[in-house]
């Protein structure tokens, strides 16, 4: 074998790898999800209207956890921060809304996935339709909108603690303290 | 191996779960995990498959290219993960409207399907215009403490309990 087709081959099963690292990953994310009550229109209407914190306790754990762990793994450097750059018009005006087609749809991006998973056939039928909709629209809307209200105040890739110029755990520790207080909050207040 | 056949799980073990699964995915992807690019590439590559090559022209699919990456199969991995838990807890139903839908505006299955496409189309819209959903700014960008996520995942919420009252305490209430 020459030299340049066993490159190629090299970079062929490694290509190939990440695929199944996705759909291996997705499969546990899509059953933890389920298992958490997620990919149910209740549960995630029930935290829009307040009344049932299944969702936020979800994140907020898993935030804590994410974040200390690649944290320490970045402090090994084993790994880097994969940060996407953003302004107030690209995550304000856009979140907003998402925000909107979130309360009204009753699923989002992963949990619709779930849903369809769990048998839930408005998911299927209206929502998916619908989000391959809105995001071909994005896409036909794109070149207009990126010069327009997605440069507005736009500040990077920036995180907290590099706006802040401290070091990573000055904002680590105390983010942690304050998810693990409104975690203990939530329970005790019976929420 | 009977927690694998119950209902529910406590969010706190399902979200350390997750957590654990974003440093897998930094580990093994060298990529934080997200899901709504996969839908942008699906409606991509299925009008292309409509209207021709030249779909793939447009700016924002020089943006994310119109091919199955691993975030693709990570949700497509969504879908059998569920399917697999719902099955072993007897948890799988078919259904077209939520109990909670049905309390307010009935059991007409057109009615629900309509509104999820509509609000589909914003979702999907306002997840490319953020650039991220509740996965890649709300739990993977926000744990990396990236100020895009954090707005991001504060104005998901902001839109998304403002729009719930509307539907349930005015326009249903």
């Amino acid at each position: 074998m020459s030299e340049k087709t066993k490159q190629a081959k090299a970079q062929k099963s490694h290509a190939w790898s990440p695929l199944a690292w996705g759909l291996i990953l997705g499969i546990l994310f899509g059953f933890l999800l389920q298992k958490g009550g997620v990919t149910n229109y209740d549960v995630i209407l029930g935290q829009l209207l307040l009344t049932d914190f299944t969702v936020v306790k979800i994140m907020l754990t898993a935030v804590l956890v994410g974040m200390i762990g690649i944290f320490t793994m970045k402090s090994f450097g084993w790994v880097s921060l994969s940060i996407k750059p953003g302004s107030w018009g690209i995550n304000g005006v856009g979140g907003l809304i998402f925000g909107l087609g979130f309360a009204i749809l009753g699923y989002c991006p992963g949990t619709i996935a779930g849903a369809i998973g769990n048998g839930y056939l408005d998911a299927l039928v209206g929502g998916l339709a619908g989000i391959l909709i809105g995001t071909g629209l994005f896409a036909a809307l794109y070149p207009k909108l990126r010069t327009g209200i997605l440069a507005k105040g736009d500040f990077g890739d920036i995180t907290i603690p590099k706006l802040l110029k401290v070091n990573d755990w000055v904002v680590v520790i105390p983010v942690a303290v304050l998810i693990l207080t409104l975690l203990i909050w939530l329970e005790t207040s019976g929420l | 191996m009977d927690f694998l056949a119950q209902v529910r799980w406590s969010p706190y073990v399902v979200g350390a779960g997750i957590g654990i699964l974003s440093w897998l995915s930094f580990l093994i992807i060298k990529k934080p995990l997200g899901c709504s690019t996969a839908f942008a590439k699906t409606s991509g590559i299925i009008e292309k498959k409509i209207r021709g090559r030249h779909v793939a022209l447009k700016p924002y699919y020089d943006k994310i290219k119109l091919e199955i990456d691993w975030q693709w199969m990570l949700v497509l991995g969504i879908v059998f993960g569920a399917l697999i838990s719902a099955l072993l807890s007897g948890d799988f139903r078919l259904q077209w409207v939520p109990s909670l839908w049905l309390s307010s505006f009935g059991n007409t299955p057109v009615l629900r399907v309509f509104v999820a496409l509509l609000g589909g189309i914003l979702l999907g819209f306002g997840a490319r215009w953020a650039d991220g959903c509740t996965s890649g700014h709300g739990i993977s960008g926000t744990l990396q403490l990236a100020v895009s996520s954090w707005i991001s995942a504060i104005a998901f919420f902001v839109g998304g309990i403002i729009m719930a009252h509307i539907l349930f305490r005015i326009i249903g209430g």
